[in-house]
């Protein structure tokens, strides 16, 4: 069904800044009309967007990119500048083979290129993204996508 | 400002999850202000040991789970399965440990297929303590590892903050002191396989007769090169007491002076067939 739904990324600039950016903030999805969307993201109050509701969000919430830095860091003092800015760009390039942004990707290059694919951990099994009842408002999400926002 | 909210694919699906995971601390803690609190998660409030011996490991447990002050189940397994070499005791909160080492399970085994080897004691070690380590102690999993792997029997007792200790003879769990206790007497160096089978029987039973957390019966699970024997139970310390009398009437008991049987004539006035909705 989806295979010519498959599209390049041609995200705008400001889109690609946000891949490297630590995620600081706490403040909770916004829905329609600039309100904040109770029924997806649950109650608010100014306290939760200000300071972490769990000792561990912030920490949870910039894990990747931590380790992902600390990786690359590392890489770079033992095999020089072009070891990692080797990995980058392939990570670049395999996140782009995705399907629209509504739809489920499989990010199986991606997956292979990181090692996620050997191993299991609570984001495989807990909250699982392809089995969430609810789906992103497609005309949204894609021209975010593509930088009209 | 709809941007924020729509961050690109991988800190998209992050952001869905952590959302939802993080509303429970709020719940819980807007709960708490009310004077509701949350009912209390079950913690096997153990005693689990383990010990090396000459050609392997012997690891136990009790097989009491307490949910506060109540035995919330009285024939619990507390040994779980890594892989086919190695296995792990787990105290502390019980659904802690049942996912932390069936996660570290599929772990190894997915790793073992990569490297077309047995996987070692000291892998799974890692992988716990650098997974406790990242939850900061949130997760309340003290494991007590144990396996025989190309380099000899190994045995590690792990902590829920993500320290680990290499030792000969290792005790965690509530009852911990009684064990170790009974191991600081008792244990010598390169001893027999049923020797150690009685060391950790009786460390056992020291944590289930002195804590009120470890009760009912003893578990074993003996680690050679080659074969793992799992004795569930090995020994039941705490047998339930079977009665002696019985208040019930024998049939007879009252004299039956009269019968009278009375037949209730029923016709079948409609028949409907409603077919199941299985699309």
């Amino acid at each position: 069904i989806c295979d010519f739904l498959c599209i390049k990324n041609t995200r705008g600039l400001r889109s690609q800044l946000k891949d490297s950016v630590p995620v600081t903030g706490l403040g909770t999805q916004i829905g329609a009309y600039g309100v904040q969307d109770t029924l997806r993201s649950g109650f608010s109050s100014v306290k939760n967007e200000l300071l972490p509701s769990h000792a561990l969000e912030l920490s949870e919430k910039n894990f990747q990119l931590n380790q992902d830095k600390m990786n690359f860091s590392t890489l770079r003092n033992i095999q020089g500048l072009h070891a990692p800015l080797k990995l980058q760009m392939e990570y670049r390039a395999a996140r782009q083979i995705q399907r629209l942004p509504f739809l489920q990707s499989s990010h199986l290059a991606l997956d292979t290129l990181k090692g996620n694919d050997e191993s299991i951990s609570f984001e495989d099994i807990l909250n699982d993204p392809a089995q969430s009842e609810m789906m992103g408002e497609p005309h949204i999400m894609v021209e975010y996508k593509l930088g009209l926002m | 400002e709809l941007a924020h909210s729509y961050v690109s694919d991988k800190f998209f699906l992050l952001l869905i999850s952590y959302f939802c995971t993080f509303r429970n601390a709020v719940l819980e803690f807007e709960c708490n202000k009310l004077g509701h609190s949350i009912p209390a998660a079950r913690k096997t409030g153990t005693t689990i040991c383990g010990v090396v011996f000459k050609d392997g490991i012997v690891l136990g447990a009790d097989t009491r789970a307490t949910e506060g002050m109540i035995v919330a189940d009285k024939n619990c397994s507390k040994i779980h399965y890594i892989s086919p070499n190695i296995y792990c005791c787990g105290a502390g909160t019980a659904a802690d440990t049942e996912m932390t080492t069936q996660i570290i399970s599929s772990n190894l085994e997915l790793h073992s297929l990569s490297t077309g080897r047995l996987p070692r004691v000291a892998t799974a070690n890692r992988m716990l303590k650098q997974m406790l380590f990242r939850y900061q102690g949130h997760i309340g999993a003290a494991l007590v590892l144990g396996g025989v792997d190309c380099n000899g029997p190994h045995l590690y007792s792990i902590y829920p903050h993500g320290s680990t200790d290499k030792l000969p003879y290792v005790t965690m769990g509530s009852g911990s002191l009684a064990a170790m206790a009974v191991f600081e007497d008792r244990y010598e160096q390169n001893m027999e396989e049923e020797d150690a089978k009685r060391l950790v029987r009786d460390a056992i039973a020291a944590g289930i007769f002195n804590d009120l957390g470890s009760g009912s019966n003893i578990d074993l699970c003996v680690i050679t090169k080659g074969k793992v024997d799992y004795l569930r139970p090995h020994d039941m310390a705490n047998k339930k007491g079977v009665r002696t009398g019985d208040y019930k009437y024998k049939r007879g008991t009252t004299g039956v002076l009269a019968k009278a049987v009375t037949k209730l004539d029923l016709e079948v006035v409609e028949e409907t067939v409603q077919t199941m909705d299985t699309s």
